[in-house]
């Protein structure tokens, strides 16, 4: 008996040990930790996939022109850039290791990656994850993948070039592209991505399910976990589809399968169906977290209860069910059966339905609202602005007869930046600003917080508005060198102005870069609830919260958005605060 | 505190729910099947699109396909789910000898499945049945190849790796680590094994039969 007491006790004394530098930071199983660290990974490759955006710019502005040498091309070996002139096969890695990166290793990480594993446990007062060393794995998973992605730059023949669409015989044939290691990279790269973000999927789905403190139900769920929570289902049942693909494409690389190879009776089409089969629902993947940090930064910048909550709920479900009936739209151009595009247009603008409940439930929110622009609150009002001009676009390429014309042009160059960009990136910018408090323990500067802001918005419309313009003048997307069509050399002005804009929108994000990393070190010291929000983190958990989160589990009675309710003694009233007793008052971060 | 607010309160709690009802790793496996199914799904679905675009480059059933031995393959995994329901309904009981017997019973059957099915890839290929672009050009054009093998093949994968994770199992059943009030890994990997076999029966039918 004495034993066992002794042996409990000694184990008990272990589990409270101080975890090792390795354990605690590095392979660590703590949701909070996993998700900064998909942070600063997603953060780096945000900085690559804008870089290669600025080459594709500069070769865009000045084509092969070599009075104008792209800076920097000592950096670059001749394979790539040659006497200052970016080469075309360069060029075409540029176009889909841009579009391949931003999606897959930065816009998507950051919004998933790094929310769904920081927020998810504490907004629904869970002390974890369900699987805590499946997550630790999904992130490590994660990391290799982009450690195989990076390698394909400093291979022979340069990185796949076969736009991040990767349609076959393009993708297929390395005779095309001359592109072979670094194609079989790309593909082995997002097979592995495939399984990190799989093991975060079964991980959210799970803790979401079954891992909710008492009181706290489904219709009493933050916004951004609802959205997390639907995007986590649809990670889940459409990564699938696009592993089977990449690995048909990969056999018929390397072992000679024939499923896309049309002399032997394989279909190139069947990869389109199956690419777009996954591709549809990965653009709300890139698109809901967004709408669920947006609904809370403006909510609680309102200081109003969300408009319609259960509508925003249901507008979330709705967007993930119908977004898996529309994948069609890609595919306009490719010859499908007519009635079938006119069937998969009917969906795509049944879309607009749920989309438009959101955005009117956004300005519902502000609707004479007690507005505090603060930082997160500016990135939230302009993600719903940028939005709706995206949204709008859309419309426009999703009507057959108009996308026969716009198909494949810069207009569909600038709709998608709209969205991802304007949309998803703001929001991100946003969130971080938002949560930084929380995961850092200090504020980010604010007027440095607000140059970032308004720079980045005026350098994003002069950037990606313009393209509308070019695409509807019938500039190809993807083109290396327009000149060569007569008829898109009277744009060489407007050209160099995008470009230009272009820079100045990568230049400022240096300040963001700064201000992050200084508020790291030096920021102000943040409050407990900063923005006076009502959802768990802010009100239960210790600020930053340590491993376990909560020191007993939160018991929950109300929304998460009953700011200026008449019966709470403040403006806003915690999710956790029993019955009518007035939450105790702290300063709120000053402006 | 006033009567509403006790209300309140109450609502508050009356609210509570506490999931599905089943333990984490059980709906994390309930979870993990369903992307399983759409990985299939892709897989077969591609089948199936490329035959009917192509009939003439698929043989007919039974003539490069040797459907009595598969459908005797087919049987044995039919058998080692019941020997896995066996190996389960053992340890709910409490009976470790049941257990063990049993799911080494289901972790052989699995072996031997797919010792079938490597001779019949051996079998198939020794006739110049292969996946690739020189595949079987008599009956049926590469692409009968290509389909097949990536399906049966990525079938046999999860076979594999369901027989590693029943070895493993055994290993721990000898060491005494489940019982009947805590045997969660044998219902998951059961409810792994069952979703297999459910995936091959589909296969067998639209691959060998049809």
């Amino acid at each position: 008996m004495a034993t066992t007491m002794t042996d409990a006790h000694a184990a008990h004394a272990q589990d409270h040990h101080e975890p090792s530098f390795l354990r605690k930071y590095v392979f660590s199983e703590d949701h909070k930790v996993i998700g900064i660290q998909f942070l600063f990974m997603s953060l780096f490759f945000l900085m690559i996939g804008g870089l290669l955006a600025a080459i594709m710019r500069w070769q865009l502005a000045y084509p092969t022109d070599p009075s104008r040498p792209l800076p920097g091309a000592g950096l670059f070996p001749e394979t790539m850039v040659n006497a200052g002139i970016i080469l075309p096969e360069f060029y075409n890695s540029a176009v889909t290791m841009h579009g391949t990166i931003m999606i897959f290793f930065a816009i998507m990480p950051l919004l998933v990656g790094v929310f769904a594993n920081y927020l998810i446990p504490l907004q629904i007062g869970a002390p974890d994850m369900a699987f805590p060393k499946l997550n630790m794995m999904s992130f490590w998973t994660a990391f290799v993948a982009g450690l195989i992605i990076m390698a394909g730059f400093f291979v022979e023949g340069g990185h796949s070039a076969a736009g991040w669409t990767q349609y076959v015989p393009l993708s297929a044939d390395p005779e095309w592209t001359g592109v072979y290691t670094g194609q079989q990279l790309w593909l082995i790269a997002m097979t592995v991505l495939g399984f990190s973000s799989l093991m975060g999927a079964v991980n959210y789905i799970t803790t979401v399910i079954n891992m909710r403190a008492p009181g706290m139900t489904w219709l009493r769920m933050p916004l951004p976990t609802w959205a997390l929570f639907i995007t986590a289902i649809l990670i889940l049942l459409a990564i699938p589809v696009l592993t089977g693909a990449l690995i048909m494409l990969l056999f018929d690389q390397t072992i000679g399968t024939t499923f896309f190879t049309v002399a032997t009776g394989g279909e190139p089409l069947l990869w389109q169906h199956m690419f777009w089969f996954f591709g549809h629902p990965e653009v709300y993947i890139l698109i809901l977290p967004a709408m669920g940090f947006v609904s809370e930064i403006i909510s609680a910048g309102s200081r109003k209860p969300v408009f319609g909550y259960n509508a925003m709920v249901l507008a979330i479900v709705a967007i993930g069910f119908i977004g898996w009936i529309v994948w069609g739209h890609h595919m306009f151009q490719s010859g499908m059966n007519p009635t079938l595009g006119m069937s998969f247009m009917v969906t795509t603008m049944i879309i607009a339905v749920p989309s438009a409940i959101k955005t009117f439930n956004w300005l519902g929110t502000m609707w004479r609202g007690d507005l505090h622009f603060h930082t997160p609150m500016l990135h939230a009002v302009a993600f719903v602005a940028m939005f709706v001009i995206g949204g709008l676009s859309g419309v426009f390429v999703a009507s057959t007869p108009v996308d026969i014309f716009l198909h494949d042009t810069y207009f569909v160059v600038a709709h998608i930046h709209y969205v991802l960009f304007g949309g998803s990136l703001f929001a991100i910018f946003g969130a971080i600003t938002f949560w930084f408090p929380k995961m850092f323990g200090r504020m980010m500067n604010s007027s440095l917080g607000k140059i970032h802001f308004w720079l980045t918005l005026l350098f994003f419309n002069l950037t990606f508005f313009p393209m509308h313009n070019l695409g509807i003048a019938g500039m190809m997307r993807r083109i290396y060198d327009f000149t060569q069509y007569e008829f898109l050399t009277q744009f060489q002005g407007l050209q160099v102005f995008i470009s230009w804009s272009a820079f100045l929108l990568v230049a400022t994000q240096v300040i963001f870069a700064f201000n992050f990393i200084y508020s790291l070190f030096k920021g102000a010291e943040a409050p407990q609830n900063p923005w006076h929000a009502n959802s768990l983190e802010w009100t239960a958990a210790p600020s930053p919260p340590p491993h376990g989160n909560f020191e007993r589990t939160p018991t929950v009675y109300r929304g998460p958005y009953e700011y200026s309710h008449p019966d709470a003694a403040d403006d806003y009233w915690p999710q956790n605060a029993p019955g009518h007793a007035a939450p105790a008052s702290e300063p709120a971060y000053a402006e | 505190m006033t009567t509403q607010a006790a209300a309140l309160d109450r609502g508050g709690m009356d609210a509570t729910e506490v999931g599905m009802g089943v333990y984490n790793m059980k709906l994390g496996m309930w979870v993990f099947l369903l992307s399983e199914v759409m990985f299939f799904t892709s897989l077969i679905g591609g089948y199936i699109i490329l035959r009917g675009a192509h009939p003439d480059m698929f043989a007919q059933p039974g003539v490069v396909l040797n459907v009595p031995l598969t459908a005797f393959n087919t049987f044995l995994l039919i058998c080692s789910s019941v020997t896995m329901v066996l190996a389960f309904a053992g340890i709910e009981r409490g009976d470790q000898a049941k257990l063990k017997m049993w799911l080494i019973a289901t972790a052989v059957i699995g072996m031997a499945f797919l010792g079938v099915q490597v001779y019949e890839y051996i079998q198939l290929s020794g006739h110049g049945f292969v996946p690739t672009v020189e595949g079987y050009r008599a009956e049926g054009a590469p692409l009968y190849g290509t389909t097949f093998y990536t399906m049966t093949g990525f079938h046999g994968f999860h076979v594999l790796m369901g027989v590693l994770a029943l070895w493993y199992l055994v290993i721990q059943a000898f060491r005494g680590k489940y019982t009947a009030g805590s045997h969660g890994a044998v219902e998951i990997t059961g409810l792994y094994w069952h979703f297999v076999d459910l995936v091959w029966i589909i296969l067998f039918t639209i691959v060998y039969l049809i």
